[in-house]
């Protein structure tokens, strides 16, 4: 995988918040019964997180798992692994109706971090950035494309969004973290 | 004159001064000034000229109900038109200018209208420039737009940035004042998060320049308190500068923060729009003074009474050494009464009541000040300015008892609250006899999701007038809004004052009351755009009965201050000339926003290389670094062709298609869309997503597919490949992949919720890239890897291995009509590969090509494609797809709409080849006619060219258009009229659409 490349390699900007794009992250969707104890149990197979309650994100030894939708997880993994951890699950939920999808490169991730990191997100998110906790993921929009994002903790958040629109993700963030843009909320 | 006080201003700090201009003229104020106070400090009255009259404009509000003082602010980037002086807080090196006049704001052409206002009436424009229809375009307009108007269009880019930021709460409290600081308290201790907004610099509003008590402390000592009190807990927030713009659906509302407005270029956002989501939502908007209707009330010096009083008390200025004071109110006495303690003179208080009993009247004959009562102005003296006022009898026709010399008048008809942000969502007004305003049911409240009241009103926004009333009133409405929030109860008591005394205000439309039509036509209603008393009446003569037909047709409080001054005075003029009461005429609709706000404010972020998001495939740098001429398609860049130098894009084009027909060609189809579709019943889902069957398909096997919407219109369309028994991946088109994938989840959502299929669009996990030309076998046996051999892997089916170190999974398909294979890769390694591709490709004449090779290349096979073909009106039967149709399927979306009468009829247009007889390219979108007119006159058309190009591989002209009976009239030529206005006409013969290859030998090798 050495011709692997994230779609900003690394770009990062300081404002008053640190934008910085985190580089290649493993990612696979995971749509299949939330209730099963298959879907657990791949999900802590790849992971070691636990299953995530409606928005929430949970964290283990080798990743996280976020809830999306009622039938919808994202598992965040090594990007090396995920083939392998696809290609895992895919057999162990062979026996449930269940689509396990190596995603990883159809993203972007950035991490946001400062004191004023909920504040940035607002400026972007219509989601109650304000009220978040860390374990918590909202599906949300920035400005005009779809993301989700979550604490990690209480000065860093990784947002996830397209990969085809790494730029203008990387642009909005970079505009809404620009010294002189303190709320001060 | 105006001029600066030797002491007062509790807002202004003297030791530090503030230079501007205005019309180039070097002035100076104070830190804290508004722009109007600062002008009026320099004794500039006259700041404007009226819309339509061009009449001289003065200074008549201190806030943001000002409808005259409005000036083209700053320069270049930062020009802006319509500022409002009295909102402008005054920075050192602002620069402005006066609006609306020519050649100059003393000496003013346009006010030739003036003297020609009585033939210029409402509805003038309407009456007088009916006919002859050109006349208006060529004559009147230009005369009109060349005389009316207000400020100039900017003509540099701005400057400044803008942002949004959102904002949620359990309260918001829109307005700072003593009453939004009340409610806020209330709301506060609740334990409720809160949101406080005031619109201006300063905390407390009016409160302490009218007086009185507070809990014993004078109002700014309390309000002080309060701030501190609010400060303190860490669930209020309290912002200034920030003006309450609307009240939506649901709670949303928003704010207008003026961040960086006095501060400009110091790299703040300029402005930052608020949108707020709040449980429930407080105005304590305060009430706006109303003018009095007298003849020569627009004349620079008359001004509202509050903000003279406002003008001495904040910033220290006087508007003028003598000023009478004229009003139906008590209110306008404390007016007298600053001006007098300040060392001004008040030679008279015309009361228009019969008796003044108040005890501010007390006070003012106890300061010295003469009170005439049952008095009114009969007019004003003065052109820029007030020289005097002859008084007259309120009740009698104007005949003037007395002259007396004056340089201002202070005029007050009572107060209306300020219902606006109420009524955005649909809280409801009622008319309040006693003090002649219409003010807030709080019965009829906008009511959200579930039924149940979000907005509640506080103090003079609710119609509350004196101080205890408007603070009970927004302790209480803080309290409510707090609990209906989920606040707990606050036991705590509210600020409390005293009640004062007061008479009752005495309704005064007109002054005198018995005015005949010569004052009538001197007394503005709208200063801005040059409505009078006499128009409304006019207005209502002439059948004008609906308050909203009035407004339009006098075009009464449509100027940029909404009719917040006019507006009562305008409806109760109406009533009465409709002989009915106030209420049963209404008022005109409340919309935001309050004030107006910057379209840089709306766009935001939106501006520059963010203005919109631009997707990129993993190749997109090196389109850009190769110089490709880019084409959107949906939000992606696609590379059109790659022109080299010297080329023009034509001849790039016309190369990368000789190219690829005999060598070799790369195309960067990343942006096709890729959906997975997988489960036990996704065989059957897709059989009713496509028009023809997909669940037969084999594993390894590649199928081009059809979709319509239910309505039986060819929608998508794409190479399906079934990937193992219960799984499939359909490719759509590039710009239909968000569409076609929400599409699925739709059906499967909402009709088909128990059918076990999942989706999933994973068109930005690969990079594709088609490998096309009789070379492409050979690049990829050199890379190594799979076996791609025609015997392996056969046209239209696929298979997973690596081309040299790529995973990849290799489609092989065509839409060029050469030997094609689709190659999809991990999007990380997209770039990488492509470069490999290119490399490696070099001995067998690789080159990139774009999507208008793609597109000759596929009309030369007769290949559709959506959105030229199809427009949303055509179905598959018209473009001769039936083939594509299945017959056997019990059902598919659009199947039974197919079945149509107009859906089978014999006469819709369908799809054929047109070839010109000369060879030459018809005009994209050319219709071919027929003899005859139609019903409407129209020539009567049979056809038209959906697809048109210069085909470099046959020389020629060719095109692809949908044709009346076009599949039985192979061989006929027919007209196709140019619209380039030489008339001519050229002739096509229908033909095939397949002009190249069509049995398909080139691709299956």
């Amino acid at each position: 995988m050495s011709n692997a490349v994230s779609a900003l390699q690394g770009a990062s900007f300081d404002g008053y918040c640190k934008v910085e794009e985190a580089g290649l992250v493993g990612m696979i969707t995971l749509r299949g019964d939330l209730s099963s104890a298959g879907v657990a149990k791949a999900v802590k197979a790849a992971t070691g997180a636990a299953m995530p309650g409606q928005g929430e994100i949970t964290e283990g030894a080798k990743g996280r798992a976020g809830w999306m939708s009622p039938d919808e997880l994202l598992l965040i993994v090594d990007h090396a692994k995920a083939a392998d951890f696809v290609a895992a699950a895919s057999k162990s939920l062979a026996k449930e109706h269940a689509l396990v999808v190596n995603v990883s490169d159809a993203r972007a991730v950035y991490r946001v971090t400062g004191d004023a990191v909920r504040e940035v997100l607002a400026k972007l998110s219509p989601a109650d950035t304000a009220a978040m906790v860390p374990g918590q993921i909202r599906r949300t929009r920035i400005a005009q494309i779809p993301a989700a994002f979550y604490l990690t903790d209480e000065k860093t958040a990784e947002l996830i969004c397209f990969r085809s629109v790494a730029q203008y993700a990387f642009d909005i963030l970079k505009d809404a973290a620009m010294s002189g843009g303190e709320v001060g909320v | 004159m105006s001029t600066r006080l030797a002491k007062g201003g509790r807002l202004i700090d003297r030791t530090k001064p503030k230079n501007f201009t205005f019309n180039g003229k070097r002035m100076k104020g104070y830190e804290g000034d508004t722009l109007a106070a600062a002008l009026l400090g320099e004794d500039q009255m006259l700041v404007g000229r009226s819309f339509k009259y061009h009449r001289p404009r003065g200074i008549v509000a201190s806030g943001a109900e000002e409808p005259n003082a409005l000036v083209n602010m700053g320069q270049g980037g930062r020009f802006e038109p319509n500022q409002r002086v009295t909102t402008t807080e005054l920075f050192d090196g602002l620069t402005c200018t006066s609006q609306n006049h020519w050649p100059s704001l003393e000496f003013d052409v346009g006010v030739i209208n003036n003297y020609a206002a009585r033939f210029l009436p409402a509805g003038f424009y309407y009456k007088t420039f009916m006919a002859p229809a050109p006349a208006w375009k060529h004559v009147f307009e230009p005369i009109i737009r060349k005389s009316a108007g207000l400020g100039k269009v900017p003509t540099e880019a701005d400057l400044d940035r803008y942002e949004h930021f959102y904002h949620h709460t359990d309260v918001l409290v829109v307005g700072g004042g003593v009453a939004g600081l009340a409610a806020a308290l209330a709301a506060g201790r609740s334990g409720a998060k809160v949101l406080v907004m005031e619109q201006t610099h300063h905390w407390g509003g009016r409160a302490p320049v009218d007086g009185g008590e507070i809990d014993g402390l004078s109002p700014e000592d309390w309000i002080n308190a309060t701030l501190a009190e609010l400060e303190g807990m860490d669930s209020v927030t309290l912002r200034t500068r920030m003006m309450g713009s609307g009240v939506y659906d649901h709670g949303y509302a928003l704010g207008y923060e003026r961040v960086a407005d006095h501060t400009p270029g110091d790299d703040r956002p300029r402005h930052r729009l608020w949108r707020i989501r709040a449980q429930q939502i407080v105005t304590a908007t305060g009430s706006i003074e109303r003018p009095l209707s007298f003849a020569g009330n627009d004349i620079p010096g008359v001004m509202l009474a509050a903000a003279v009083r406002d003008y001495a008390v904040n910033w220290g200025v006087s508007v003028g050494d003598r000023t009478v004071v004229v009003t139906n109110n008590d209110d306008a006495y404390r007016t007298a009464l600053v001006l007098k303690e300040a060392g001004l003179d008040v030679p008279v208080i015309l009361d228009a009541r019969d008796q003044a009993t108040g005890p501010l009247a007390e006070a003012a004959r106890a300061a010295g000040i003469r009170v005439e009562v049952g008095k009114a102005i009969a007019k004003v003296n003065g052109g820029k300015r007030v020289t005097g006022v002859s008084i007259c009898s309120q009740s009698g026709e104007g005949s003037a008892v007395e002259d007396i010399a004056c340089d201002a008048v202070a005029m007050s008809g009572g107060w209306s609250p300020v219902v606006h942000l109420w009524s955005h969502c649909g809280g409801k007004l009622i008319w309040d006899e006693a003090q002649s305003h219409f003010r807030p049911d709080p019965d009829r409240a906008p009511t959200g999701h579930d039924g149940q009241p979000f907005v509640v009103t506080a103090g003079a926004a609710s119609g509350a007038m004196g101080l205890a009333d408007v603070l009970s009133d927004a302790y209480e409405a803080g309290k409510q809004a707090a609990k209906a929030a989920g606040g707990k109860a606050v036991r705590k008591a509210g600020p409390k004052a005293d009640p004062e005394a007061t008479q009752p205000m005495a309704p005064v439309w007109i002054m005198p009351q018995g005015a005949g039509h010569q004052k009538r036509m001197k007394m503005w209603l709208d200063y801005q755009n040059d409505v009078k008393v006499s128009d409304v009446q006019l207005a209502a003569r002439e059948g004008y009965e609906s308050v909203e037909h009035t407004k339009r047709y006098t075009t009464l409080g449509m100027a940029t201050d909404q009719g917040k001054l006019s507006n009562i005075n305008g409806l109760a003029v109406l009533s009465d000339a409709l002989g009915q009461p106030i209420p049963a005429t209404g008022t005109t609709t409340f919309r935001p926003p309050y004030t107006p706000i910057s379209f840089g404010a709306i766009a935001g972020e939106a501006r520059h290389e963010i203005f919109q998001p631009i997707r990129r495939t993993p190749m997109h740098q090196w389109h850009e670094d190769a110089g490709a001429y880019m084409e959107p398609v949906g939000h992606w860049r696609r590379p059109y062709c790659y022109a080299k130098p010297g080329e023009t894009n034509e001849q790039a084009v016309h190369r990368e298609v000789l190219n690829t027909r005999e060598k070799l060609g790369l195309l960067d189809a990343s942006t096709l869309g890729k959906l997975i579709v997988k489960g036990p019943d996704a065989g059957k889902f897709l059989d009713m997503m496509y028009t023809n069957m997909m669940s037969n398909l084999a594993v390894g096997k590649c199928r081009y597919g059809l979709m319509c919407s239910e309505n039986g219109f060819l929608s998508d369309d794409g190479v399906v490949a079934r990937i193992d028994e219960d799984t499939w991946l359909c490719h759509t088109t590039s710009g239909g992949a968000d569409r076609i994938y929400a599409w699925m989840e739709e059906w499967l959502q909402t009709e088909w919720w128990d059918w076990k299929v999942y989706v999933a669009n994973i068109t930005e996990q690969l990079a594709q890239v088609a490998v096309v030309g009789p070379n492409a076998r050979k690049l990829l046996e050199k890379l190594g890897g799979m076996d791609v051999s025609k015997e392996t892997l056969p046209f239209m089916q696929w298979k997973d291995g690596k081309i040299g170190d790529f995973d990849a999974r290799v489609y092989r398909i065509s839409f060029s009509g050469e030997l094609s294979y689709e190659i999809a890769v991990p999007a990380s390694q997209g770039r990488a590969f492509w470069d490999k591709l290119l490399e490696a490709g070099e001995e067998f004449g690789v080159m990139p090509y774009g999507t208008e090779c793609l597109h000759i290349m596929r009309a030369e096979k007769g290949f559709i494609m959506i959105g030229d073909e199809t427009d949303g009106t055509v179905i598959p039967q018209d473009l001769g797809l039936n083939w594509a149709i299945s017959k056997k399927k019990e059902d598919f979306l659009g199947k039974r709409a197919q079945l149509r009468s107009h859906m089978t009829d014999p006469d819709r247009w369908k799809l054929v080849g047109l070839e010109t007889l000369d060879g030459s390219v018809l005009p994209d979108g050319a219709y071919a006619v027929a003899e005859g007119n139609n019903e409407y006159g129209q020539r009567n058309m049979i056809g038209r060219v959906t697809s048109t190009y210069y085909s470099p591989t046959l020389k020629k002209g060719i095109a692809m258009g949908l044709v009346k009976h076009g599949p039985d009239r192979m061989g006929e030529v027919l007209d196709f009229p140019t619209v380039d206005g030489s008339s001519t006409v050229i002739k096509a013969r229908i033909c095939d659409p397949v002009f190249y290859d069509k049995d398909g030998e080139k691709q299956n090798v």
